[in-house]
Order: C-alpha cells, then structure tokens, then sequence
C-alpha cells in the first residue's frame, strides 16, 4: 500500500476524477450550539474504484457521503462531479442528479413494505433513463427467486440485497453506502460486498462505502480516513482482495 | 412548543399530564380539526334539541296561558243559545262563541287592500278560550264600536301607532276604526292568509272588536258563526267532533275541526317535527366520525410513543394509566369541543330565536338549554371521543413493555386485502404503493371513504332544500297558480258576478270559481277540504300532472291531489262519496278522473257547471282569478277595496316576492351553516387522514426522495391515496346526498307542503366543489411539510 498525495484536488490533468471536493466544510446549527462536521475536505475519487470511507463516529464520514450524494449541501468549499460543479446546483437538479447517477445503500434497507423485491427495484428503473431488467438486479444479488416476496417476508440480508438490487437496477455512475454491512453479520455482509464488487467489476461502477469495520477495507482500492471533519490519510490499496476472504 | 405551552405543560403535577399537554401541542392542528367536528356535532344538538325545547315549551306555555281552543266548530248563524248546548256536550270544558268575519282593510300607504279577519272580544271580561295577549294599549271598551285592538305583527308592518285610524270593508260596509290596543294571539302564531304557505305581515291583518259592534256590522245580532272550544282533560277529539257536527247541523256548520287543521298550528308543529328529525338525524353522524378521527388519531400517535409506552410500562405504570392517559388526551380534545359547540351551538339558537320570532308571533321565545340537553350534550361527546380513545389506548395497553421498546417489524403487505388488483401491471409502483396502502387499513380507508362521502351528501342534502323549494315555487306559482289575483266574494253570486269583475279596470283575464265545502268518503275514510269548481280549461289556476300537463276534470267527474287521495285509499277510476257542507248538504257520488301530486295544500277539483248543478243552483260563484294589468294595478287595488261584494283578495306576486324572501334569508342562513358544519367534517376526515397519513409514511417518502424522486412524484404517493378515497367518496357521497334528500323529502313534508324530491345538478357540483376544495387545501398543507422532509434524519432511523 502507498499513500496517495494528500492534495488530490490539486491535480487537474488526466482524467476526470468521478468526485473532486475542495476545502468542503458544513456547519450544523449556530451559536453555541454549533457543530462543524466538515472542516474543509479536499478528495479526488478516480472513476470505477472501491472506496472505503473510515473514521470514528462523529467523524464526518456520513455528513461527507451525504454532501457527495446530493443529499444534503455544503456550507462551503467546492465539489464536483465528473467536471460538473455541484455546489450551486438548484434542488431539481439535485434530484435529478440523484435520481440518474447515484444509487444508494443504507444501514437500514429503507424498502418500501408495500412493495415487493421486483417491484422496489422497479420503482426506480421506471424513472431511470437506461436501467436493467428488474430481474436482472436481483439475480446479480442472487435473490432473483424471491422477487416475488415482500419486505417483511425477508431477512435483513436478503432485504440488504434488494437494497442493492434497487441500487445498481438504474446503472448508476455511483454507488454510495452507508454502512450496508452495519445491521448484519459475518457471513450475510460479505454476501453483500460481494454483490457490491461485482457491481463494481460488471457496470464500472464508482463505490465509496462508509464502514466501522477496518476489515472491509482490504477490498477496497482507496481507503480515506477522516477525523474530526478532515481527511487524516487517503491511501491507495495495492492489492485489493475478494470479498470472501474477508471475516470480521 | 411555545413558551406557553412549555408553562402549562410545567405548571401541571403529574409527569404524564405534562406530556399530554406537549403531545397535544405537538398535533394541535389535528385536534382542533377533531374539535371541531364535535363542536359542529353538539352544535346541531344544542340548536335543534334546545330550539325544538324552546319552541315547544314556548308554544305548550303560550297555549295553555291563553287557552287556546281545541276545537273550532265554524257555523253560517247559529243562536247564542247554542253555545250552552255545545257546553254540556260530553267532553266539553269551555266554550267561546264568538263572531268571525273576513275583512279588507284599506291600509295607508298600501295600494293593495290586506286582507284578514276580524273576531269578537266579549263586552265585558276576558274569552273563556282563545285569549289575546295585549303588547301595547288596552282592549276595546265596552260599546267603544270603534274601537279595535290589531295583530302586532300586521300594525308593526304598517308602523301604527295606537290611536291611529283604519279603514276596513266589513260585508260590504266600509267602515273607519281606532286603534285602541296590538295583540298577540295563540291563534295567529303564523299569522298566514287562507291558502298561502308563507306569512306576510303588510297584507294579512287581524283585528279584535267589542261583539256588539261586530254583531252590528257583520249584521248578525245575538248570534254566533263560530264556537271554539277547550276540551276536557282525557276527552276524545273525534267524538266531540261528531257530536259538535250533529248538534250544529242544523245551522249551517261545515264541520268543526281540531289543532291539526288549525293552519297557524300546523305550521309551528310542521316546524317542531323538522327541528325533531334534525335533533336526531345530524348529531350522531357528527359524534360517530368523530370518535372515529380520535381513534385513528389516537393510535397513530400510540403507534409512534411505542417506545415510550414500553418504557412506562417497565418503570410500573399500570395499563390502566396508560389507558387513562390516552383516554383523558382525548377528554381534553372533547372538552374543547364540547365548549365551542355548546357556546357555537347557544349563538346560533339565540340567532334562529331571534329569526323565529320574527316568522312564529310568540310573546316571548327564549333560547333556553334546557339540562337535559348539555346532559345529553356531554353523553355523547364522552362516549364519542371517550368510546374513540379507550379502543385505541387497550392496544397500547396490550403492549408488553419489552416487544414496545423493540422498533416495530415493517407492515406486512403480503396479506393485504386486493393483493391481486394491486399486482396488476399497469400500474407503476408509485400508484401501486397507494393501491397498497389503502388496501393495507381497510377499516381506516372506509372511514376515511365514509367520512368525505357523509360531508358530500350533507352538503348535497342541504342543499337539495333550496332545489325542492325552488321547484316548489315553480309548480305553484308559474304552473298551477298563474292568476295575478284571487278575489272571493263576501257570498257566493251569480254569474253577472264574473263579468262585473271582469269589466274593473287593468283586469285582463278573469276565471270563475265555486268553492263548497265537502266531506269526500271513500272505503270507511273520510276527509274535509274545500270543493273546487273551475271552469273547463281553466288556463289561470290548475292542477298539473307529474308530466306537467294541465289536468281538466271530464265531466261528472273529480281530480284529486294526491294528499288526498291517499288517506282515503282512492285510485283513478274509483266512485268516491262527495257531502257538501253548506246549503242543502247534498250527498252524491263522483268517479275519481285522475290524482295528481300538489306541492303546497290539497285540492279536489271539479267542472264548475257540475258543482253548480250538484249544488241545485244556477251559475253561481264564489269568486274570480284574475289576470291583472300591473300599470293598472292600483287603480285596481283601490276598486277593490271599495266594492262591497269583496271579501277577500289575495295577490300571488306579493306571494311569490314574500315566499322567495323568506327563503332566501331562512334558508340561505341554514345553508351557510350547514355547508360550514359539513365542511368541518370534510376538514376533519381529509386533513387528519393526510397528516396521519405523512407521519406514517415520512420515512418513506423522505427514501422516495433519496432515491431520486421529485418533490412532485413523491407528493402523488402521499396524497394519491386522499385522492383516491375522495374521488371514490364524491359518488358515493352524492347517492347519500339523494338518499337523504329523498329521506328529507318524507320526513318534512307535511299536510301543508310537499318537498319534491328534485336535486339539480349544480347542487352535486357544489357540494362536490366544497369537499375538493377542502382536499385540496389539506393536500396543500401536507405539501408543505412534504417541502421540508429532511431526507438525511431519515436515513439516520430504522424506522
């Protein structure tokens, strides 16, 4: 493993970098009730790499994730997404953004209990502009046989990867995860990461991946840390592993 | 939560009731919404209970205190001796005989004689029945034969003030009077013209005089052509009756009759049983939607303190407290209610007091509560939110504290009622979710389907009121009742009569019409109204069959209104029994030519020239319709008040004008009430239904977001549902409205009016308009909040 060069943003040849964020902060309430999650964050994240985001709690993992996603918005500083500035884009255009290039994983698998498998999936691939057969989603994550099954008729691996299945349906440019293993164990996560790197190796998928969990970061090809609002250390990972070599 | 709120909620001992203040204050928007469904609930009770109490009581007192009669046993002359005779009938308390006589009075500043009556007062000392109540002056003094005391209401219109003079055409005979007194009287509570459905104070009079005078100008001394009577505790009416018709006969009586052919009774007791069917009809609904908001609402919020509950449980809170709590959240949203719809509901019966008086001459109405309404104004407001609350709290209290601080599994859909509609591939996920969703609760969707519906046909219904009056005025006064004017001679006259009132100036048209009073049997019935001979193709006033073709008897032969006709069991084609009660009393039999349906008052009527032939006399008759010039009219009016042969004259225009006026501010002001009281429940039902609804489904639409959904699309699975239900409840609301309106349309007409079950279009659409601008509104509301979802707490929580 090498460290990369922590001025990242800095460099502005070769391709265009996927994300590219410059001194991004974001500051939650004022006065002295006010926190600062993000104190000024500078990243280049390449194009189709596995990124793992690590950090203590309150570190700003999820703030930085969110901000990417086009969830929430920054307080300052600038970012971008494959060359296009994202920090004064209107609410629309967020969505937007969400909707055609962004595809997410919770902790919580957040499906709709109302809908099936097949069906979560196709909410978002009837609103996407090139997705893949519903059915194709869940077999990837190998739950094609229970497409037919509601939420509450699933384990919460098995609810994880239609979590997945939903994600990846539209093709998106990007998957951001948070915490996808957090809520299950050993051997349910790795048959999620799993579906997450061949994503990654079959669409070219970008992944950023907050974890508690260093273990997890043996498959990534870049591990960021981040402390207290900042990037402590962005390494490259030489030589990234196969998801079902990794336990915790 | 408001520094205020926070100051309750810290001033209160108990922690519980600490939290229920900021629960409360938390949703207060909902529960004001609940509030004022049973606020607009005990409103009604308190304003038709309490009015129906006031009026009732009012009436009974008023009745009683100035000895109305019970019987009236009208007669063409009958000696004073008579009355003595009536007094020892079985039954009989009190007798009155006294001296009636129609009048025209020629009031200053009115073109158009008023017409009305004038009754004998004894000289000396009060009636034994039918007293006056004096508002101002004194009665008439003895042998004072000018002197009259006036209904207050008629003297008012014309702004007279005691001492004034008044001329009047009393059988011909004009003569000039004083006015000494304005009285009130049991009798003239409605103080309404023969024939006419609503009163106007300017053109119908009544007038007390010392008998003496009367008996002078009325030229009938020492006899009477009236008795009334009181009746004996326990006696039976329609025995007196037939005792009252055999001892009268021989002088001339068309029959006596009791309270329920009294017109000014019919109409306040028609009013009473209307403020009845309301007092039972519209409370219940209110109260029972209601309880249902305050249990969806209730357990909604159950569903989301889960937690908390389980928490309580585990520090030792009893069940029971957790009940009590929930229960007394919804006490307090009740008393709420329970105060506005009791202070609303008292405002407004003091209003309709104030507008009764004005119709209904009472001397005094008050709007007064009696106990056993706030009683039964707190029953059922208990029962509706407590009954509301105490089904919701037992689910919490079913809660093991340990499954409650467990975050609740996801909804199982799999089981969901129409899982196989919803799988249907047409539809997109989002409609699918709604579809879903919907089929998820169906109790609550069928409520929440019951609730829009209720408010749409309430609307419809009241609504519908204006609709059948309408048609009413329309069928009476542009369909049978076409004359101008109605005049009726003093008695009946031959024929040059017509032509005499033909030749007076600004008449254009004028009908010849024969009234007789008669008896119609039929199968052991009987029934007593007023024989009509018109002449054929009578083209001013007819009877108009449901096609809305005029009706013409064929000769030998008699048309019957419906209200009639049904009593005596008679179809077209029977041979029915006809008695006239004046003259000779000849009985003969008549073949039923057609019945048909008459909005306002009955009819029975026949060829003109079979009448008069019946009758055993020549072309006689009892009066004219008219066709009048109106640049004419007054040169008119003032030939009229002066020809001796007139006894009365009624104008159909000032009818109509009055009628429409009346309905107009009456009706118009119930209708704006009852379009607020059923958009409360609309507000109520939709709003809470949308707010439960979002507070449900936060977390998933904050994930619609998320995943890229636009504010718009996320809003249509939010509000699809409201949507959904309303539009299903808009159908079915207006077949409620109909069925209502057709309820309305029986239980309010009576032997005076009939309300056609006629509903116009514009009354679905209206009504229609109101709910969906109320869903629209609650749509808007939650659409705000739907604006500042925040899509990142969401993803913080499992829920």
């Amino acid at each position: 493993m090498r460290s990369a060069p922590p001025s990242a943003a800095d460099q502005t040849d070769g391709p265009v970098a996927c994300f590219r964020t410059c001194g991004l902060t974001r500051v939650f309430g004022e006065g002295a009730t006010q926190v600062r999650a993000l104190r000024g964050v500078d990243l280049s994240i390449p194009n189709g790499e596995i990124v793992v985001l690590l950090g203590a709690s309150g570190s700003g993992k999820s703030t930085l994730l969110n901000i990417l996603g086009g969830l929430d918005r920054a307080s300052g500083g600038e970012f971008d997404f494959r060359g296009r500035d994202m920090t004064a884009i209107s609410d629309n255009e967020l969505t937007r953004f969400r909707r055609d290039h962004v595809g997410f994983v919770f902790q919580f698998y957040n499906l709709m209990p109302s809908l099936t498998a097949r069906e979560n999936v196709e909410l978002v691939t009837e609103i996407a502009s090139n997705p893949m057969p519903a059915l194709d989603a869940l077999d990837l994550v190998g739950l094609a046989e229970r497409a037919d099954h509601f939420p509450a008729e699933m384990s919460g691996g098995e609810q994880q990867r239609v979590a997945i299945a939903r994600a990846i349906a539209k093709r998106p440019e990007v998957m951001l995860c948070d915490e996808p293993t957090g809520a299950l164990d050993s051997a349910t996560g790795v048959r999620v990461l799993q579906a997450l790197k061949r994503v990654n190796r079959d669409l070219g998928s970008t992944i950023l991946l907050i974890t508690h969990n260093a273990g997890v970061a043996a498959m990534a090809d870049r591990v960021i840390t981040l402390a207290d609002g900042e990037v402590r250390d962005s390494r490259i990972n030489e030589h990234p592993v196969e998801p079902d070599a990794l336990s915790w | 939560m408001t520094g205020r709120a926070r100051d309750i909620a810290a001033a209160l001992p108990a922690r519980l009731d600490r939290k229920m203040v900021r629960d409360l204050w938390a949703i207060r928007l909902q529960a004001l919404a609940i509030a004022l469904v049973v606020a607009a609930g005990v409103a009604v009770l308190v304003v038709s209970a309490g009015m129906l109490d006031s009026l009732r009581e009012t009436r009974d007192a008023y009745y009683d205190r100035y000895r109305f009669a019970d019987v009236w046993a009208p007669v063409v002359r009958a000696p004073d001796s008579v009355a003595e005779a009536i007094h020892q009938l079985d039954g009989v308390a009190q007798v009155e005989a006294r001296v009636r006589q129609p009048v025209l009075f020629d009031m200053p500043g009115l073109s158009a004689p008023a017409s009305g009556l004038i009754l004998s007062l004894p000289e000396t000392g009060l009636p034994r029945v039918n007293r006056i109540h004096l508002t101002e002056g004194r009665r008439p003094r003895a042998g004072q034969r000018e002197e009259i005391v006036l209904l207050d209401g008629f003297a008012r219109a014309h702004g007279l003030a005691i001492g004034d003079r008044v001329t009047a055409t009393i059988r011909g005979g004009r003569e000039e009077f004083r006015v000494v007194g304005f009285a009130l009287a049991p009798e003239f509570v409605y103080a309404i013209a023969p024939g006419q459905i609503v009163p106007d104070d300017r053109l119908y009079g009544v007038a007390w005089m010392g008998r003496d005078a009367l008996e002078q100008a009325a030229d009938s001394a020492g006899a009477f052509n009236e008795a009334a009577l009181i009746l004996q505790p326990g006696a039976r009416e329609r025995s007196v009756i037939d005792a009252l018709d055999r001892l009268l006969a021989p002088w001339g009586a068309p029959g006596a009759h009791g309270r329920e052919d009294h017109i000014s009774d019919a109409f306040v007791s028609s009013e009473i049983n209307q403020l009845g069917t309301m007092a039972s009809l519209l409370p219940p609904v209110f109260l029972v939607v209601a309880a249902f908001l305050v249990n969806v609402v209730l357990t909604r919020l159950i569903a989301m303190e889960r937690a908390q509950i389980g928490l309580l449980k585990a520090f030792g809170y009893h069940s029971r407290d957790v009940v009590w709590h929930y229960t007394k959240f919804a006490l307090v949203i009740g008393a709420a209610g329970l105060a506005l719809g009791v202070g609303g509901g008292t405002w407004l019966g003091r209003l309709m007091a104030a507008m009764y008086i004005e119709y209904y001459h009472f001397p005094f109405l008050l709007f007064d509560l009696p106990a056993s309404v706030y009683a039964a104004s707190l029953g059922v407001t208990l029962l509706a939110v407590g009954g509301g609350a105490m089904l919701a709290g037992l689910r919490a209290a079913r809660l093991s504290p340990a499954e409650a601080m467990r975050p609740s599994p996801p909804p199982d859909y799999s089981r969901a009622l129409g899982a196989a509609l919803a799988r249907w591939k047409r539809f997109d996920q989002q409609s699918r979710m709604i579809l879903r969703h919907t089929l998820r609760w169906p109790a609550r969707s069928a409520f929440t389907l019951a609730g829009v519906a209720i408010s749409v046909g309430l609307l419809a219904s009241s609504m519908y009121f204006l609709d059948a009056t309408r048609a009413m005025i329309d069928a009476h006064f542009y369909q049978s009742n076409r004359q101008d004017v109605t005049v009726s001679l003093v008695e009946p006259r031959p024929r040059a009569a017509l032509h005499a009132i033909a030749r007076l100036p600004g008449v254009l048209t004028a009908e010849p019409v024969r009234y007789a009073p008669a008896r119609l049997r039929f199968a052991g019935h009987e029934e007593r109204m007023a024989l009509t001979g018109a002449p054929p193709g009578a083209h001013l006033s007819r009877l108009i069959d449901s096609q809305g073709r005029p009706v013409t008897p064929p000769p030998g032969s008699i048309i019957l209104s419906r209200d009639l006709a049904a009593p005596l069991g008679v179809s077209p084609g029977d041979r029915i029994e006809v008695e006239i009660t004046e003259g000779n009393r000849p009985v003969f039999e008549l073949s039923v030519a057609n019945v048909v349906t008459t909005l306002i008052g009955s009819g029975a009527i026949m060829d003109i020239g079979d009448l008069n032939r019946l009758l055993g006399e020549d072309a006689v008759i009892s009066g004219a319709w008219l066709r009048i010039d109106p640049d004419q009219a007054d040169t008119l009016y003032a030939e009229l008040k002066n020809a001796p042969a007139i006894g009365e004259v009624s104008l159909q225009n000032e009818a109509r004008e009055q009628f429409e006026r009346l309905m107009d501010e009456g009706m118009g002001a119930s209708i704006y009430i009852y379009t607020l009281f059923a958009g409360m429940i609309a507000v109520g039902v939709i709003y809470n239904s949308v707010r439960i609804s979002f507070s449900e489904r936060e977390h998933e639409l904050a994930v619609l977001r998320v995943l890229g959904f636009t504010r718009g699309e996320v809003a249509y699975v939010l509000l699809g549902e409201i949507a959904l239900l309303t539009l299903i409840a808009l159908p079915a609301g207006a077949l409620m409205g109909a069925g209502l309106a057709w309820y309305f349309s029986e239980a309010m007409s009576s032997d005076l009016f009939r309300l056609p079950y006629i509903i116009r279009p514009a009354t679905f659409g209206y009504s229609v308009l109101v709910v969906l601008i109320v869903a629209l509104s609650s749509g808007l509301m939650v659409r705000a909040r739907l604006n500042r979802l925040d899509m990142v707490a969401a993803l913080k929580s499992g829920d």
